[in-house]
């Protein structure tokens, strides 16, 4: 066949730029899904509102209704609310609070650094287990293979309020190795981060000791031993790059799952965080409160999944075209 | 005569003497390496079928009793699983809250599986807007974790038994429908397909025959994971206080309830979460054995 | 006389599997010279490549290799440990496999493959095993070898990924050198190529022992010959010897079964052609369809594709030809010629860009789907791989039955027999009928898939590489096959194939194929004896000579 093909970096510039546009389109779609769930609210909106505020419901005067309608602009039609939130999305606001009458993004800003950074740890915790457990347990014999496979499947299923709550016990409360109540330190980080990351490494596991199983019996391999290569060589050097791409495609996933997991632990061991703001939101039906942490991890997941796959995109557009 | 008898004879002393070592340690192999997880998992599975039929029959307490003086003691003889803060025996509440919990565990499984064959067939299938449509809202509903979309569906319509089924079972659902729509996908542009296109035949029966059974073959073992995923869920949702409520011995409930005395009294969460992982774990290996059974059959 | 560099006696190798132990070589014994090359041959399963890695102790992990010698320079390797193993390869011996594109590590540079034995072995300096990469690229005939070096394999073509891989196993100058099938899955000019760097390195001294198939391949280079079958060595001697007069039946076999444009009209193997498939009137294209015109029209066919980094590739540029009642159309092309994709667009599974097909005088190319799938019937195909166009829920039965047409066979139980039937023009029993694909032979496979393609009595028969897969006595029997169901039925083939040797003996007319473009068109005695157009003539050159009279005079 006879190629044309244009400058790389042009095409290459295309496909991000095509990358981008999809991923503008997906949150424009999650801002309008969470838009709609505001107004599904049953009833009228500004008794609600009302309602979730003084925690009892009564029936509200007109000029009460008429005050909350003024604030929350609860009488313009339903397209000009539609393209102001999306407007204020835009620029960052994500309305405000029924409960307390302050910017949902006042109340998540306060609290979002402390569950990043739980977030991310876990993710770290994780791959660094996944590893280790996958290279040390992957394509040898039958036996052994079962097992790593079992432990992945059981790991994964584990729920992270019962894993938590078992750390917690053991470790904290029995063999007195960690705090008890989170606090913000390094040790208070480290059974949180575990809970998260033990079910997340088992997932992972799954696809990376697929691949790493699959990749062990193509030729190169034996290219790498004829060369006079140890098996552990071998599966460092050559195999683990190709076992681990499953997982970083996942990673976009992964920060997702984590950031809303973390709900539960910053529970259990009671971490400030924006886990325990959803949960009052959700309890007192503070709607934007809750659209806007559910859009915010929507963001954050587009966002590193779109990272990833432009890095791909630039290291080598064959994975990337995969 | 001497030479038939003498042969008859030997015959008769072989077949009498005793097994030789090596076949008895294939026997033995051949025992050890049945599926023991699988029987274990079909014992447990009917012991949970009882519990929600007759839990009478297996409880050794009634879940509601109170009995202060007694109340948040480890297990012991007398209570198996320990008390709670009322006294109440805990295995008994476990036992009467099987039904409940496998209920909601089933029916959000069920809605989880149906929503996602409804998208993701549609997603995959259909003609090319509405295809494009489809796939594009999932891809979207797909970048809101589970948990999360649950959350929301409950705060819009607060938190009862019901909601927690369809809240599971959206929540779910997306990660499945995308799974069934690109094994429809890997199907659709399989070579069997192309054979079949080449051979003439229609493209309804190309789809019906074809493409949907070969695309949904694994959904057997994927159903019986997403039940067991579907009550680890519900289970947490009641957790945080936003399932179904107290005094209810549901088990999700009992963790909510449990949740003041994790220090005092930490088996009150630590063994209804161990039956529930238990749980969980039975759905996952009946599936995959029933996943390679169906597979095996047609080799 | 020195020792042998190489000295393997009474070699056995076994595999352990759930309990059970499989025996897989059975008694290798050769020596192995300076400057000799000594070739093992066979077909799959044979145990040829087992061998070649059992000698560098790479059997596999449930491997048990025993041996009475097994020497290397003059050392006993049979008691060391992997690291002494790991100490030998790469620097005594080189291991050559085949096809580099997985052969070479996709993910890393192809100068990191080629330097990884100097790094391995501690030779030199970082900087130093630089230079002596792009060296070593140079000498294997890679241009620009700085630039290719730092390239992923897939970034180069298939010739210069194969020298590549060549360079990596030489780094060290190991004087053993061992290529397991070194040339297969490659295009005949690069096979050249692979073959003349290989008579290089022997030229320059050092051993090499060769595994494969392909006994041309073999003639070109081996000094001693062994031939293997399930495990067993049934001849061994030297090249003349064993080509030029072969004792045991099956290398005369393997002899015969090898397809050339001389081979035309004889059978190729020994195994006898059904008797059902030599009976005319149950095969015969339906009636209707038996006219005087061409069966196929191609005119101006042309298709691009799109690839992912944005270029526009034209596959098919501007190919026209006819095919005839009974005949037999080869279209032969290296890869990426577009002979593939010409096959699809005849098919009508690929959209043209612009031309027309004409199929027995009637529009096939310009009407929608739906008004094609009635005259569907009237063209089969049959592919590569059997096993993928199977539905893998489907026995045999269910497959041949869903070909055979509704109209004609009304009942359930007119539609088994003809199933039977079916089976029986390819000479296989109806105990195949319940059975799974997974579990019948490659060679098996694909004659279910012929009865399959020959249900409907079609007029055409779309072969793509129909027979390239299989090992070469079961292709003889294969060929065999289709030339008595042509004979009898007078179907009509269009056979795609890059093996020009089943191209020039199955074929009629040919079509040689390049970039897209049809190069080259004639009768086989003119394409192979006296070609016009320079790329014929390079292709036709690069075909390994296989006389076996010659060989036995010649040595």
């Amino acid at each position: 066949m006879t190629r044309t093909s244009p400058s790389s970096t042009r095409a290459i510039a295309s496909q991000v730029a095509r990358k981008l546009l999809s991923a503008v389109v997906v949150l424009w779609g999650a801002a309008t899904v969470a838009f709609f769930a505001q107004l599904a609210l049953p009833g009228d909106r500004a008794t609600a509102i009302l309602n979730i505020r003084s925690g009892q419901a009564q029936v509200r005067t007109p000029a009460e209704l008429a005050q909350i309608n003024q604030q929350y602009g609860l009488q313009r039609p339903v397209i000009v609310q539609y393209l102001d939130y999306l407007r204020g999305l835009v620029g960052g606001d994500f309305g405000n609070s029924y409960q307390q009458y302050r910017p949902v993004t006042a109340i998540i800003g306060e609290q979002l650094g402390a569950t990043l950074t739980l977030s991310l740890t876990a993710i770290v915790f994780a791959w660094a287990l996944m590893v280790v457990w996958v290279t040390l347990t992957a394509g040898r014999g039958p036996r052994l293979r079962a097992l790593g496979s079992l432990v992945d499947v059981v790991a994964a299923g584990l729920p992270a309020y019962w894993l938590g709550i078992i750390l917690l016990l053991v470790f904290a409360l029995g063999l007195r190795w960690f705090p008890v109540i989170g606090g913000t330190g390094v040790n208070g980080l480290i059974l949180p981060a575990l809970t998260l990351a033990i079910p997340l490494a088992g997932f992972m596991s799954q696809s990376t000791r697929t691949e790493f199983e699959r990749a062990l019996e193509q030729p190169f391999v034996i290219s790498a031993r004829m060369r006079g290569m140890s098996d552990t060589g071998v599966r460092i050097r050559h195999v683990l790059r190709h076992a681990i791409i499953p997982s970083v495609t996942l990673s976009g996933w992964a920060l997702g799952a984590t950031l809303s997991g973390a709900v539960i632990v910053e529970s259990i061991f009671s971490r400030p965080g924006i886990g325990n703001v959803l949960v009052t939101a959700v309890s007192s039906q503070d709607l934007p409160v809750v659209v806007g942490i559910v859009t915010l991890v929507a963001v954050v997941y587009v966002l590193a999944n779109l990272l990833v796959d432009i890095v791909y995109t630039v290291v080598d557009p064959r994975l990337a075209a995969s | 005569m001497t030479g038939t008898a003498s042969t008859t004879s030997t015959a008769a002393t072989a077949a009498a003497a005793p097994t030789p070592p090596a076949s008895r340690r294939t026997a033995l192999s051949r025992w050890a390496r049945r599926p023991w997880g699988l029987y274990a998992a079909i014992a447990f599975a009917g012991v949970l079928a009882l519990a929600a039929v007759a839990p009478q029959l297996l409880a050794t307490h009634d879940p509601l009793a109170l009995d202060y003086p007694h109340s948040l003691h480890g297990p012991s003889w007398a209570n198996w699983f320990g008390t709670d803060e009322s006294g109440r025996d805990l295995y008994s509440r476990v036992v009467f809250g099987a039904r409940e919990s496998l209920l909601i565990g089933l029916g959000a499984a069920a809605v989880g599986i149906v929503l996602a064959l409804l998208l993701g067939s549609l997603a995959a299938l259909a003609v090319k807007p509405a295809a494009v449509v489809v796939d594009r809202l999932v891809e979207i509903l797909f970048t809101f974790p589970a948990l999360l979309l649950a959350l929301l569906l409950i705060a819009i319509s607060g938190p009862s038994a019901v909601t927690e089924i369809f809240a599971v079972g959206l929540g779910t659902a997306p990660g499945y429908a995308r799974m069934i729509r690109g094994q429809i996908l890997s199907a659709k542009r399989s070579a069997y397909v192309e054979a079949a296109t080449a051979l003439g035949h229609s493209r309804r029966r190309i789809v019906f025959a074809h493409i949907l059974p070969n695309a949904l073959r694994p959904l057997v073992a994927v159903f019986a994971l997403s039940v067991g995923q579907s009550i680890v869920w519900a289970s947490s949702l009641s957790f945080l206080g936003l399932g179904v409520a107290p005094p209810s011995s549901e088990w999700g409930a009992l963790l909510d309830a449990g949740r003041q005395y994790i220090v005092q009294a930490g088996w009150l969460i630590v063994v209804p979460g161990l039956v529930i992982v238990a749980v969980a774990l039975t759905a996952t290996t009946i599936g995959r054995h029933l996943q390679s059974a169906l597979e095996r059959g047609e080799k | 006389m020195s020792a042998p560099r190489l000295k393997v006696e009474n070699l056995h190798v076994a595999f352990t599997a759930g309990g059970r132990r499989r025996e897989v070589v059975g008694g290798v014994s050769f020596e192995l010279a300076a400057g000799e090359c000594v070739a093992i041959v066979g077909e799959s399963g044979s145990g040829k490549s087992v061998t070649a890695r059992a000698l560098v102790g790479l059997a596999g992990r449930t491997a048990r290799v025993d041996a009475e010698v097994l020497e290397i320079h003059a050392a006993d390797v049979r008691g060391f440990t992997a690291r002494q193993w790991q100490r030998l390869r790469g620097l005594e011996v080189g291991f050559i496999l085949q096809d580099a594109l997985v052969s070479l590590d996709p993910l890393r540079r192809v100068g990191a493959e080629v330097g990884e034995a100097l790094r391995l072995h501690r030779w030199g300096t970082r900087a130093s095993r630089s230079a002596r990469v792009i060296e070593l690229l140079t000498r294997v005939g890679v241009p620009r070898a700085s630039a290719r070096a730092r390239q992923r394999p897939d970034q180069l073509s298939g010739g210069l990924r194969q020298r590549a891989l060549i360079a990596s196993a030489i780094a060290l100058d190991p004087d053993i050198v061992i290529a397991d099938e070194p040339t297969t899955a490659l295009d005949v000019t690069v096979q050249a190529q692979v073959l003349s760097e290989l008579e290089g390195m022997k030229r320059r001294g050092a051993s090499l022992i060769l595994i494969s198939h392909d006994l041309s391949v073999v003639a070109q280079l081996a000094d001693q010959i062994l031939v293997m079958r399930a495990g067993e060595v049934l001849e061994q001697g030297s090249a003349a010897q064993v080509l030029g007069a072969p004792v045991h039946e099956y290398t005369r076999a393997l002899i015969d079964a090898v397809p050339t444009e001389h081979t035309r009209g004889s059978r190729l193997s020994p195994v006898p052609v059904p008797e059902a498939a030599l009976g005319a009137p149950a095969l015969a294209p339906a009636p209707a369809s038996a006219q005087a015109g061409p069966v196929l029209e191609a005119r101006a066919l042309s298709k691009n594709f799109r690839t992912p980094d944005g270029s526009i590739t034209r596959a098919v540029d501007d190919v026209s030809f006819d095919l005839g009642p009974g005949e037999t159309l080869g279209i032969v092309g290296e890869s990426g010629s577009g002979k593939s994709t010409t096959a699809r667009l005849v098919l009508g599974l690929e959209s043209l860009d612009s031309g027309t097909v004409r199929l027995l005088g009637q529009d096939w190319s310009g009407i929608p789907e739906r008004a094609r799938r009635p005259l569907r019937r009237r063209i089969s195909v049959v592919s590569q791989d059997p096993l993928s166009s199977f539905d893998p829920r489907w026995n045999v039965e269910r497959i041949l039955v869903d070909a055979v047409p509704r109209s004609e066979y009304r009942s359930t139980a007119a539609r088994k027999a003809r199933a039977v039937e079916l089976l029986g023009f390819v000479g296989l029993g109806p105990e195949v009928l319940p059975r799974f694909p997974l579990r019948l032979s490659g060679g098996q496979r694909q004659r279910v898939a012929i009865a399959r393609a020959l249900a409907p009595r079609p007029s055409l028969i779309v072969l793509d590489e129909a027979v390239s897969a299989l090992d070469v006595t079961v292709q003889a029997q294969i060929l065999d096959l289709l030339v008595a169901v042509q004979a009898s039925s007078g179907v009509s083939y269009l056979f795609i194939s890059h093996d020009l040797g089943v191209i020039g003996h199955l074929s009629d007319r040919v079509l040689v194929m390049k970039d897209g473009v049809v190069v080259e068109t004639g009768e086989p005695a003119e394409i192979f004896g006296n070609p016009q157009h320079p790329y014929t003539r390079e292709l036709i050159a690069s075909i390994p000579e296989f006389d076996p009279a010659a060989i036995a005079e010649r040595k």
